[in-house]
């Protein structure tokens, strides 16, 4: 019994959050870049006829909706979560923070629930160009629907738009355009397109790459694989770019965040402002055995500029400790008083999301080279191919540790602690059976959804035949059922 | 008028959305095992609702939101308050949501066998809960104010699970049951529509018979409520058109059987409304404590934006979505299914 009344349930409800958003996240990249591409390859259908653009939108359309299943139910948690586990937090956030969330529910989720199902069950009911355009509206609706989320989640980062009404103990809405175009969010966004899009085509080069090495679908797959191969490295061209301006505006807004990335303690100028590729340290970070540095930039990656300052650790937690630890801020000053996040967490995660997204470009690069012009490609290339299709998820998943653990102990960045957010009434034992419940419920089903989706992607196109007289393929023989 | 009070009205219209559409697909998810003798006719069942459960599903989703945005003292106290029976409603629906998907993606019957019964649990569970929750909201539930201006909830998950809590929550499961019942009737041929219309008639009257109870305990309850009078005309014309709706199926009207329980499910979640207002939570532990809508609510600011969001999306959505059923309105025919591939 002694047990349960320790349990600590702003922890439990931590670890509960984290894992569930995570678990969702692991959808969310290929909802949204595979939505993208599916209706990419339906558009080269529909406007060249060619069977092989017809094959590929059917394989991938299906992966695309064991996954986005998956996505939908995971999400609904999310929906409900903030007002289960961080009750306190959302009625002091509610008025600026839900608008945000009911936009992307009119706006996008509405959109999307419905046209996804006319795209599945409409092949026969809808004229070609309209099934097309229905497939459209799916993917520029899961776009707008991560606009907007990345939006709410840009106000914890960054609050803008707001007064606070002590009358009432919460923060208020002055300015909806503000926190609509929070700069955050304008970085964030394209930043997490792209980042998704990488992630589905290296999804669509994996399955190709799997077939081709068993010399199956030829054709079809070839094409299947220089098209992924190319929208990786779009998407990391993309990723990189915005990436780039997101650490500009991170620097700014939460300098704190910048200088645990690095592990920073004392601020640094110019050439001293340097970049630690990989380091060894003693476990907090705070002494550094071994690194190997590139002076000047991480000076660049937080002011473009050679000569930069960046603040350190030191300094800002002294700076932060005289601002948000006065004699009425309740909700400001962490009990620990400590305003760092963890820093092996936030150096690491930092390093992995960029080093995994570079691999993976590079990977595609390589790709290109050994494919081009219908060369033979060893075996051990179509092996690599095949198992690097989740490293750009798994970058994508440590840039959200990273953005999440770095905003620590923040809740709502400069307003609220995230302990002083947790729900005053729930229980420990509440938090952990869920924390329970959810890890058994969600690992059963990741793996029921990793079986589903290889099956699928191995028994690859489905044979479509081709009228003989040159005429188009029947509409109506598309059409699917459950 | 108030947009506080504008905004009570686009929740409960989300909501009473949520119910009626949501409502046949839960109904439609339980009555499988009763309904279906063969794995066709168990895929003709879930073909009528196959390109629908998604968009019905998201109205609870931007039900939520809304309540988030417009009161988010309300969703936070109830929310965090029922944190486990909303845990349960979150699995239930994330089980039957994946298995509609997944049931035949896999190989084997014992896999079908297993989603098949996800399906009809995470059909059951929801509008039973949910059921339960609402109606503890009008009896009111043990409920105090904090120091910091929020309300928190002081009872357990078994607090809710009291006699009238739990006639709410049987009421709505046969409502929805039944509603599915007439929906499967109405979207199928052949002898899955004849089962349907037989079971119908049977589940009508228990349902008749478990809303008049608690319409009428619900009345008797608000005797004082300055709302009684609406309440007792909205329970009446719940239970007229609950009554006309089983005659029509009955008669083999199908079409009208439905007309009129989405119907019931307006008067009789509308009658609730009423019910609850001027407040949204009521508090068993002292009137005092009760949260009103304006108290709940957020600031004219972001009510104002929502108000223009709402009005301008609203009429689209419902647009679309009557499209979508307009475009899926013929019946599943079981040589529809035998022929087509699965997805
Ligand atoms: C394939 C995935 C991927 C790749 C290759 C990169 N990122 Fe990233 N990054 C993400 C996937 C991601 C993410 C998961 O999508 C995050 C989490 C939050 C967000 O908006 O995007 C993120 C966050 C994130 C943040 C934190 C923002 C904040 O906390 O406010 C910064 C500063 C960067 N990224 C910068 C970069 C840079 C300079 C990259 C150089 C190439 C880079 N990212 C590659
Ligand atoms: C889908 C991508 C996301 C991932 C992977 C993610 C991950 C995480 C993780 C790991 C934590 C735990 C941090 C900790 O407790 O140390 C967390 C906390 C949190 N996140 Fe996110 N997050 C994501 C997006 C969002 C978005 C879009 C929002 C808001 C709209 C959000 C709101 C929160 C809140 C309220 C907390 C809890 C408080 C806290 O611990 O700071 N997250 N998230
Ligand atoms: C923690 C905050 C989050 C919340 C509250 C949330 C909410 C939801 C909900 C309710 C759904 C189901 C929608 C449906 O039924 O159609 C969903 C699905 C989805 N979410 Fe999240 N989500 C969060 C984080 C994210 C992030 C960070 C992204 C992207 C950047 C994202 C993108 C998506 C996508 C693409 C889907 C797929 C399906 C759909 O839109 O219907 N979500 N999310």
């Amino acid at each position: 019994m002694n047990v349960v009344l320790e349990l600590d349930p702003l922890i439990l409800a931590r670890w509960q959050f984290g894992l569930t958003t995570l678990y969702h996240f692991l959808f969310v990249p290929l909802t949204l870049g595979m939505a993208l591409l599916v209706a990419i390859l339906q558009t080269a259908w529909v406007r060249t006829g060619k069977i092989k653009y017809l094959q590929l939108t059917k394989l991938f359309g299906k992966i695309f909706l064991i996954n986005f299943a998956m996505g939908v139910v995971t999400g609904i948690v999310q929906e409900f979560q903030f007002g289960m586990n961080w009750s306190d937090y959302s009625r002091f956030v509610g008025d600026i923070f839900g608008a945000p969330l009911a936009i992307e529910g009119l706006l996008a989720f509405f959109l999307e629930a419905t046209f996804i199902g006319l795209w599945i069950f409409g092949w026969d009911k809808l004229p070609k160009k309209v099934h097309l355009l229905t497939i459209w509206l799916t993917s520029i609706a899961s776009i707008m629907s991560a606009y907007f989320i990345l939006a709410a989640n840009a106000f914890m980062q960054n609050p803008v738009g707001y007064k606070l009404n002590p009358e009432r103990g919460r923060a208020e809405l002055t300015d909806i355009g503000a926190v609509l175009t929070n700069p955050v969010a304008l970085a964030q966004f394209p930043h997490t397109i792209f980042a998704s899009v990488m992630f589905a085509a290296c999804v669509v080069v994996a399955v190709a790459a799997w077939h081709l090495s068993r010399k199956q679908h030829v054709d079809t797959m070839r094409t299947a694989l220089r098209f992924g191969l190319w929208t990786n490295i779009i998407g990391f061209v993309g990723t990189f770019f915005s990436g780039d301006s997101l650490g500009l505006v991170m620097t700014q807004t939460q300098p704190m965040k910048m200088a645990a990335a690095e592990g920073l303690y004392q601020t640094a100028t110019g050439a001293d402002a340097s970049f630690s590729l990989f380091s060894i340290g003693t476990p907090d970070g705070a002494h550094e055995i071994f690194s190997v540095r590139i002076p000047y930039l991480l000076s660049f990656l937080s002011t473009h500029t050679f000569n930069g300052t960046v603040e350190g650790i030191n300094d800002l937690q002294a700076e932060y400790t005289a601002r948000y630890c006065g004699e009425d801020s309740l909700l400001t000053c962490p009990s620990d008083g400590s305003f760092t996040p963890i820093i092996w967490v936030t150096y690491w995660a930092f390093r992995w999301m960029i080093g995994l997204g570079v691999l993976a470009a590079l990977v595609s690069v390589v790709g290109l080279w050994l494919t081009r012009k219908n060369r033979s490609v060893p075996q051990w290339a179509w092996k690599v191919a095949v198992w690097s299709a989740p490293i750009p998820l798994v970058a994508s998943l440590v840039g959200w540790i990273f953005t999440e653990m770095g905003r620590q102990p923040w809740i709502v960045f400069g307003l609220m602690t995230t302990e002083s957010g947790v729900s005053p009434g729930v229980t420990g034992l509440a938090v952990l059976i869920s924390l329970v419940v959810f890890t058994l419920v969600y690992g059963a089903l990741a793996v029921v959804e990793f079986k589903l989706i290889t099956a699928a992607a191995k028994a690859g196109p489905p044979a479509i035949e081709e009228p003989e007289d040159g005429s188009d393929v029947d509409h109506a023989a598309l059409t699917t059922v459950y | 008028m108030e947009l506080q009070y504008i905004w009570f009205f686009i929740v409960g219209f989300l909501l009473i959305g949520y119910f009626v559409l949501d409502g046949f697909d839960f109904g439609v998810g339980m009555s499988i095992p009763f309904l279906s003798k063969d794995d066709t006719d168990r895929r003709q069942i879930i073909n009528t609702i196959g390109p629908v459960w998604d968009l019905n599903e998201t109205w609870l989703i931007v039900a939520g939101a809304c309540l988030f945005a417009a009161f988010p003292e309300w969703y936070a106290t109830m929310f965090s308050g029922f944190y486990l029976a909303l845990l349960l409603i979150l699995v239930a629906l994330i089980l039957r949501g994946v298995s509609f998907e997944y049931r035949h993606q896999g190989k084997g019957e014992k896999w079908t066998k297993w989603f098949d019964w996800f399906i009809v649990i995470g059909s059951f569970l929801p509008p039973l809960l949910w059921g339960t929750a609402f109606a503890n909201l009008i009896q009111g539930v043990p409920m105090e104010t904090m120091d910091n201006g929020g309300w928190l909830y002081t009872g357990t998950l078994f607090t809710l699970l009291n006699p009238y809590g739990l006639l709410g929550g049987l009421t709505v499961l046969l409502l929805c049951f039944t509603h599915g019942v007439v929906f499967v009737a109405l979207k199928t041929d052949g002898d899955v529509r004849v089962r349907a219309r037989a079971l119908a008639v049977k589940s009508g009257l228990i349902t008749i018979l478990a809303a008049a109870a608690f319409l009428i305990w619900t009345i008797i309850q608000h005797l004082q409520s300055d709302t009684i009078l609406l309440i007792v005309v909205f329970s009446a014309l719940a239970a007229v058109v609950l009554i006309g709706a089983w005659l029509a199926n009955f008669k083999g009207r199908e079409g009208v059987a439905f007309t009129l329980h989405v119907f019931t499910f307006i008067f009789a979640l509308g009658a609730i409304f009423l019910a609850l207002f001027p407040n949204v939570m009521i508090s068993s532990t002292d009137p005092a404590f009760s949260m009103s809508i304006s108290g709940a609510s957020s600031s004219a600011m972001t009510l104002e934006f929502m108000t223009w969001v709402a009005v301008c999306t609203l009429p689209l959505v419902l647009a679309y979505q009557a499209w979508t059923y307009w475009i899926f309105r013929k019946r599943v025919k079981r040589t529809d299914i035998v022929a087509a591939p699965v997805h």
